[in-house]
């Protein structure tokens, strides 16, 4: 095939779909109980080194109850594929936990502004970097899903995002246009927080899916956390609301109010001013080390956080920002 | 009519509410952007359909949203769908408009927001593209909002991180992107700028009251296009103004911005 340009940054992961199968042969389809502890979920599924994705969409959804687990296991050496990542992008930052990124967004917390310490993370040059577009990683994630080695798209185009990503140009059998070979990849390990979940891993997800559906298939492993676990039966009393079923999933992890102090569509909106603390504290690197013992080295689980944050009042607050409620 | 003073922001949000048609398609993101979309929809344009990239299509915007995946991006919405759906719509060609920002953007409508300095080696690192390459290659006419200076609107950008017109007449199409699509209008403090139809420069078409035409030269890091048929911006109208004030951002969020 004639390769018309081709980007200078190095793949972090093999494109080859015939290693994944192999992978997915040996993957368990039985269906079983996978209830575990953020804290057993991180032992098991995220080593040190691992290539890992985030669900949700920055500070949307987030799991962010298993991102301070993975701080507080001091993770190092860590890949990661970030479409719009923000809060949970900020918290690798904060843990020091990344070394190569393949990235669309990152640094910023959108309209809440820059991180400054993502930012000090990032301008430091000892983090490899694979630029792509929030579109060209959706189309890598379901090439994966889609067992083939490559996707294709006309993001990049013509620009520097293109040179500076791991895409080759290449020119259509059919047209002899040109089009965007995007490779396939298959996270080692991809974390979702979602509404509901059953023990076997069965999940319901309320609002947008952002990448989630094609992660949860492109994902080697797969750890859920869930708002709340619900019996099987209100899986199989309405199939057509399974979003990911259990086959995928490696490990559930039940976690009230999971995706704090981001927004969950239909529960809690985001707390922006506990997301203003982190933007504030990180100006001082000093400060925001004891803001990080504060909030998360000092903590023993996600429940001892939200109440260090306000607890069930705060959460009542955000509840009624959601709904709209006496607004 | 127009009595009320008014100030740049809502300067911006009211010009480029008006570029947005009706019965039209629109991908936004937080801030200034949707902040005219809003307006638009609630003055000009009842039947203009708003698209967030992380799923939410069509919604009634209760408020601004903070995200662009928040739950208010699909508030009351058509559909609450994914990323995969809004960005493959926007492929096949039915995305009308996008907004776009960025740290600096050129005579061609390039716009960067990756880096400034050496790649390898930033002086500073911005987010990326995030779904900003994707409407810039996609949807039809792309346009930007953003306060016009000499550190802004640069002869030569230092990343091209979303197409504009890239070299020049026919770079667009040469390289790949779908034909007929590109920048469409910068909305600026000081003056609306389209593109020239041959040349694809940037192209002063109406200056807002009050500022001159050396104004707009000394905020600019190269040369514009002066259309022949310069105007003046019409000011917000009475109507824009209240409804931009009471019912889009009543908070003050994005025309309070200093």
């Amino acid at each position: 095939m004639n390769i018309i340009e081709e980007g200078r940054s190095p793949l972090f992961m093999d494109p080859d779909p015939d290693k994944a199968r192999e992978f997915f042969r040996g993957k368990p389809r039985a269906m079983t109980d996978k209830r575990m502890t953020e804290k057993e979920s991180v032992d098991k599924f995220i080593p040190d080194g691992c290539y890992l994705a985030i669900g949700g969409f920055g500070a949307n959804r987030i799991p962010t109850a298993i991102l301070h687990e993975i701080l507080r296991a001091r993770r190092r050496n860590l890949g990661f594929l970030g479409h719009t990542s923000t809060h949970d992008f900020q918290l690798l930052c904060a843990g020091n936990c990344l070394k190569k990124v393949d990235v669309a967004y990152i640094i910023g917390l959108e309209a809440r502004g820059l991180s400054p310490n993502a930012r000090r993370v990032m301008e430091s040059g000892k983090i490899e970097v694979c630029e792509w577009t929030n579109y060209a990683l959706c189309v890598r994630l379901r090439a994966a899903a889609e067992g083939v080695s490559f996707g294709i798209a006309r993001s990049m185009l013509g620009t520097d995002t293109l040179k500076m990503s791991g895409a080759k140009v290449i020119e259509c059998p059919f047209t002899g246009k040109h089009f965007v070979a995007l490779p396939a990849v298959w996270p080692d390990v991809a974390v979702i927080h979602v509404h509901e979940s059953d023990i076997y891993g069965n999940c319901h997800i309320r609002g947008i899916s952002v990448a989630d559906l094609e992660l949860a298939r492109a994902a080697k492993r797969v750890i859920i956390t869930a708002e709340r676990l619900v019996d099987s039966y209100a899986i199989r009393i309405n199939p057509t609301r399974t979003v990911i079923p259990f086959y995928l999933v490696d490990a559930v992890v039940e976690v009230p109010f999971g995706s704090y102090p981001g927004n969950m569509a239909y529960e809690y909106f985001s707390d922006e001013e506990h997301l203003a603390q982190w933007l504030k504290a990180e100006k001082d690197p000093g400060e925001f080390q004891k803001f990080l013992d504060k909030y998360i080295y000092n903590v023993s689980s996600f429940e001892e956080y939200l109440e260090l944050c306000g607890g069930i009042k705060k959460l009542k607050e955000l509840r009624k920002l959601e709904a709209l409620v006496d607004n | 009519m127009v009595t009320a003073a008014y100030n740049k922001m809502e300067m911006m949000i009211c010009t480029a509410a008006r570029f947005l048609e009706d019965g039209t398609t629109v991908a936004v993101g937080t801030g200034a952007p949707c902040a005219a979309a809003m307006l638009a929809q609630k003055v000009n344009a009842p039947n203009l359909v708003i698209i967030f990239e992380a799923g939410g299509l069509a919604p009634l915007l209760p408020q601004m949203p903070i995200s662009v995946g928040d739950s208010r991006t699909f508030f009351r919405g058509i559909m609450a769908a994914g990323m995969n759906e809004m960005m493959t719509t926007c492929c096949r060609g039915m995305v009308d408009f996008a907004f776009l920002g960025g740290a600096q953007i050129d005579k061609y409508g390039n716009i960067n927001s990756t880096v400034i300095g050496d790649y390898h080696k930033p002086k500073v690192r911005f987010p990326g593209s995030g779904g900003a390459n994707d409407f810039a290659s996609f949807c039809w006419r792309t346009m930007i909002i953003a306060v016009q200076n000499q550190s802004r609107f640069v002869e030569h950008v230092d990343f091209v991180t979303s197409p504009g017109y890239l070299s020049g007449p026919g770079a667009r199409e040469d390289a790949g992107l779908p034909a007929g699509s590109g920048p469409y209008k910068i909305i600026t403090d000081l003056a609306v700028m389209g593109f020239h139809p041959e040349s694809k420069e940037m192209m002063v078409e109406s200056i807002h009251q009050g500022v001159e035409l050396r104004d707009i030269m000394q905020n600019t890091g190269f040369s514009p296009v002066i259309s022949e048929s310069i105007k003046t911006t019409p000011p917000p109208s009475d109507t824009e103004l209240k409804v931009l004030r009471e019912e889009v951002d009543p908070c003050r969020y994005i025309i309070g911005r200093k």
